[in-house]
């Protein structure tokens, strides 16, 4: 069942795409299906169709997560369709320099200061976002703490 | 003849009596209405996912506990279940009860605060001390299985800290008897009482697709009419075993979550009695917990989410092999639920400002991180 689940979402993602490729990888992890979308696919268009196709329904959304992995970044979702009871990971994948995924806020508004989070923090950017700028650290803060080459400033922070 | 009026911007915060911590609001009114709302939010931040990548995976846990410092044992156990789902141990059935025991006995109390504050900040005063009563009777409790009142650290990676002290079963169940026997005198003193219906009952009005939009969760997402709480619909640990109900209210405005909550604390009541009940005799860890230089999860990632007093808490947990995490991202209830305030304050009148903010039920230090 959850693997013809999976061949669905993908079926899905693909065909919005209009090519076979727009998702890289499909697998189970821990029991739930899980895609990556190559960075260019992942659009509005395709958040839209996950949202509203009455098969996915993926209308909650519940996390959204940065990573920092050193060659690249990421962006991982956590979908959760309420009337289906159904699970899904999107990965998205960014180059390091410059890391750009488009925003999802405009669909799911949870991604609002979820996004404006993983802007502030590892600097991925969201272009479409309503109003993207940092949330938790002050407006004029240098650099994005959860990026792996982060240098934590001992004395600024009073800690040498 | 019409009188000239003009926009002006107000700071409610960062330190105002209803913020219950350091947040800031800055509001655009015209005369007494909001027409725009902007939260401030990042006073309290102190880089804890930053602090978790630097830390093995047991010292995390009280990193944990000042998330939401008033419903700090589910914030120990999601940490802890994401981490035993890399690990793929199986908890003692021992654990697991004492693990339902503690969570619901402190979501009670963290209702109990809220209940308490949000009356306060909404001009009732006595509340407040019955409140905080039944909350110390529930603190006691909790105090005694863990050694701590608030900062709990008792969920281990594993299983719990140590066992329950002798007699420490039966003194709950005392507990029980008396915080619901309270509870009733809530619904006596203030529920039916007409000056709080007038300041509620049609306030902050959230449409049940709305909610879904915000990713709402928890007691506000059920009083908007979503019948959905994560103890029901993917029992985590073992609340598939045990009787209760999902109270949820149609209305969506500031009576039905202040109802939904009420409700709640008896639907805990009820899980704490059964689960007192049938609690059996065993281990209190998984044997390898004990150690914790041994919690070593193999490569991968996983995000697990739990029902927490406030809503949906949750954990991404990044594991490279080693006995650090690589990433863990805190999806906290507290900094989705509040991020409606943009939307919800406009065109609203100051006066139902602290009713909307109080009845969404946040805790800063979740929302800080």
């Amino acid at each position: 069942m959850t693997e013809e689940y999976l061949e669905l979402v993908s079926a899905r993602i693909n065909n919005i795409a209009g090519h076979d490729s727009a998702v890289e990888e499909a697998k189970l992890n821990f029991g739930k299906p899980m895609v990556t979308i190559s960075t260019e696919n992942w659009t509005q268009d395709t958040a839209r169709m996950l949202h509203d196709d009455p098969e996915l329904k993926f209308n909650f959304l519940s996390c959204l997560t940065g990573i920092d992995y050193e060659e690249h970044m990421e962006v991982v979702y956590n979908l959760y369709s309420i009337p289906h009871n159904q699970y899904l990971y999107v990965k998205v994948k960014t180059p390091r320099d410059n890391p750009e995924v488009q925003s999802v806020q405009p669909v799911w508004k949870t991604a609002d200061w979820l996004e404006r989070e993983t802007y502030d923090l590892l600097g991925i950017s969201f272009p479409g976002h309503r109003n993207l700028k940092r949330i938790l650290l002050e407006d004029d803060w240098e650099g994005h703490p959860l990026r792996k080459d982060y240098v934590t400033d001992k004395k600024a922070m009073g800690l040498d | 003849m019409s009188i000239r009026t003009e926009q002006m911007t107000l700071n409610m915060g960062p330190q105002h009596p209803s913020t219950h911590g350091v947040f800031r609001l800055v509001l655009t009114i015209e005369g007494e209405t909001i027409v725009k709302a902007e939260p401030v939010i990042g006073y309290l931040h102190r880089g804890s996912e930053k602090l978790a990548e630097n830390l093995l995976y047991t010292q995390f846990i009280p990193y944990t506990d000042r998330l939401d410092y008033l419903n700090a044992m589910t914030n120990n156990y999601i940490y802890c279940a994401g981490v035993e789902e890399l690990l793929d141990w199986e908890i003692p059935e021992r654990a697991e009860y004492l693990r339902v025991l503690v969570m619901e006995l402190n979501r009670i109390a963290s209702h109990l605060v809220w209940w308490g504050t949000f009356l306060l900040d909404i001009g009732a005063l006595s509340p407040f001390l019955y409140a905080f009563r039944d909350r110390d009777l529930i603190l006691d409790r909790l105090n005694e299985i863990s050694g701590a009142r608030m900062t709990f650290n008792y969920v281990r990676i594993g299983g719990v800290k140590w066992d329950a002290p002798d007699g420490w079963i039966e003194k709950v169940q005392e507990t029980v008897k008396e915080v619901r026997e309270n509870i009733h005198e809530y619904d006596r003193l203030v529920t039916g009482n007409e000056i709080f219906q007038a300041r509620t009952i049609g306030v902050g009005k959230i449409t049940q697709e709305d909610a879904i939009n915000w990713g709402l969760s928890g007691p506000i997402a059920r009083g908007s009419g979503l019948k959905f709480d994560l103890r029901k619909e993917e029992p985590y640990s073992i609340y598939d075993r045990f009787d209760f109900d999902v109270p949820t209210f149609q209305e969506g405005d500031v009576y039905a979550r202040y109802k939904t909550r009420i409700a709640e604390m008896h639907e805990s009541l009820k899980i704490i009695e059964q689960a007192c009940a049938d609690i059996p005799d065993g281990e209190y860890i998984h044997k390898k917990g004990k150690r914790i230089m041994m919690i070593k999860p193999k490569p991968g990632e996983v995000y697990k989410r739990c029902e927490a007093s406030k809503g949906e808490i949750g954990v991404y947990i990044v594991s490279d092999g080693k006995t650090q995490p690589y990433r863990v991202k805190l999806r906290r209830p507290s900094f989705v639920n509040v991020q409606i305030l943009q939307d919800y304050l406009v065109g609203e009148p100051i006066a139902n400002l602290v009713a909307i903010f109080g009845s969404l039920d946040i805790v800063l230090g979740e929302v800080d991180a």
